[in-house]
């Protein structure tokens, strides 16, 4: 009978089950969060103001092609493949395998990063123009600019977006199990392959991955919220309401 | 002529032949003009004259394609000049608040003076406050952007512009989008800066404040300066047809 199974698996596996899910929640979290700085880089990079002429206008040029060429390829390739491509490329330029761990994590980083660059293009273009244009007409440089006032509504922007990656990441580190990282799904494999209970590890795995996935999507509303703060706001001083403020500058 | 010379002692700008293009289009033709310390010009002509497209060039939004913009004795046309050091001496309005929505009001006035003149928050916060009194903002220091009436959004745009300590104020169409019963308060406030010898460049399609608090007035027409000269000579002898002709249209 499969729920005594079910329950025998958990009992019996459960440190490997957590093990895995710790290494996948490590590779997705750290992999997104790297992602996502290479994502805010790089959109900063590509808005940089191209001069009409000049040396910089080259550079600027010759960075802009790197980054869309990094972002197409690594959009336009499965995960898996990558994986596979920078593991084994990595042991034969420098001749020592990488940690699967480390390799992991660098994988799921350049290939999230790929994406947010995109997310973070979308939410730069969806800051309106004019804070960039006020933030340059008070001596704020382009660096200064990003910082101070659009990447920080920018962040607040691209959260859910971000949130949705860190969740596909969750369960797309699932393809690492080819290059014998011990996360979430190659510890099941192992699992399955003791005891020929597969049906019932996969099942027991799915709800990790749910309830590690659904924690991940109420934590992000909670901050979401966070974020957005108080809708009303204290107007100091108690004699000033809208109305004496007015009174005032009108003169009325 | 012999007016122009003396004023150039105390010129705060001043701008030689300058001209803009957008591609084949030219929108600017060979202005000359300077504004002098203390001074009041208000810029008025109908719309599409280029007015705006003037003051964007003077604090460097806009790349002139030719002339010079001499500020300190200096061409800052010249390679050699730092757009964002320059700016910082110019204090822009824009039509449309272009308030920075990730900060509050008080931080508004703050961040720049911090990131860009390196003041110290304390000192940054102080001067501040004292720009919002000046506004009458004082009371809304911890409101966001999204909370303020267009009116109020306006005066803290002056207040964060101010705040800089620009030897020069330039203002494009401040109370053009804002609701007629709101255009007054701006107005108000403009007015009192102007008795303090603030140095302002406004651009307006408001007539009677214009020749309220101007020194000068300039008419622009398709690009050009038509006609300058103080409030009397352009408002109540106007000597160029076209410039009796759009007064004629305004007043109707
Ligand atoms: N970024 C731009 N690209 C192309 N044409 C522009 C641009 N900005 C302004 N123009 C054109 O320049 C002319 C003057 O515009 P503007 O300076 O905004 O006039 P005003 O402020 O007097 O109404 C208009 O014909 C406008 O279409
Ligand atoms: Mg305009």
């Amino acid at each position: 009978m499969s729920i005594e199974w079910i329950i025998r698996i958990v009992v019996e596996y459960w440190p490997m089950f957590l093990r895995g899910a710790g290494v996948t929640l490590v590779i997705a979290l750290i992999g997104t969060v790297f992602g996502a700085l290479i994502g805010l880089l790089s959109g900063i990079l590509r808005t940089i103001p191209i001069p009409e002429n000049g040396p910089k206008r080259l550079l600027l040029k010759i960075v802009n092609f790197l980054l869309s060429a990094y972002i197409e390829f690594f959009r336009g390739t499965p995960m898996i493949v990558q994986a596979m491509v920078i593991f084994y490329g990595a042991a034969m330029a420098f001749g020592y395998q990488m940690d699967p761990l480390i390799a992991g994590i660098v994988i799921v980083s350049i290939n999230t990063g790929a994406y947010m660059a995109e997310i973070v293009r979308g939410g730069i273009i969806s800051v309106d123009p004019g804070q960039y244009e006020a933030a340059q007409a008070i001596g704020m440089n382009h660096l200064q600019t990003m910082m101070n006032v659009v990447l920080p509504q920018v962040i607040r922007n691209i959260l859910p977006a971000t949130g949705n990656q860190f969740i596909i990441n969750i369960k797309d580190t699932a393809v690492l199990s080819v290059i014998s990282i011990s996360e979430l799904f190659f510890q099941t494999n192992s699992i399955a392959g003791n005891n020929f209970r597969y049906f019932e590890s996969f099942f027991v795995v799915c709800i990790i991955y749910f309830i590690m996935t659904y924690t991940v999507t109420l934590i992000l509303r909670y901050i979401e919220r966070r974020m957005d703060g108080p809708e009303n706001y204290v107007v100091a001083g108690e004699m000033d309401t809208a109305e004496d403020i007015k009174r005032k500058t009108t003169g009325a | 002529m012999a007016e122009r010379r003396v004023g150039k002692v105390n010129t705060v700008v001043d701008i030689q032949g300058l001209s803009k293009s957008f591609g084949s289009h030219e929108v600017l033709k060979d202005i000359n003009f300077s504004v002098n310390k203390g001074e009041v010009v208000t810029i008025i002509g109908s719309s599409g004259s280029g007015k705006s497209t003037l003051l964007r060039c003077v604090n460097l939004l806009e790349k002139p394609s030719g002339g010079q913009i001499i500020y300190n004795g200096e061409n800052i046309l010249d390679d050699k000049h730092n757009v964002h050091q320059y700016r910082k001496n110019l204090g822009m309005v824009f039509q449309s608040f272009n308030l920075f929505n990730n900060h509050n009001v008080l931080g508004n006035c703050v961040v720049g003076q911090v990131k860009v003149l390196k003041r110290s928050k304390e000192e940054a916060e102080k001067i501040a406050k004292k720009y919002l009194r000046v506004v009458g903002m004082e009371a809304y220091v911890e409101a966001k952007p999204r909370q303020l009436s267009g009116g109020q959004k306006q005066r803290v745009a002056i207040a964060r512009a101010l705040s800089m300590e620009p030897d020069v104020m330039l203002f494009d169409e401040p109370t053009s989008a804002l609701d007629p019963e709101m255009v007054g308060e701006v107005l108000k406030v403009m007015k009192e800066l102007a008795g303090t010898g603030l140095t302002m460049l406004i651009v307006t399609h408001e007539m009677e404040f214009a020749r309220e608090v101007s020194d000068r007035v300039v008419f622009m027409d398709k690009g050009v300066i038509a006609e300058e000269g103080t409030p009397e000579q352009l408002f109540n002898n106007p000597k160029m047809e076209r410039t009796k002709a759009f007064l004629q249209r305004t007043r109707n």
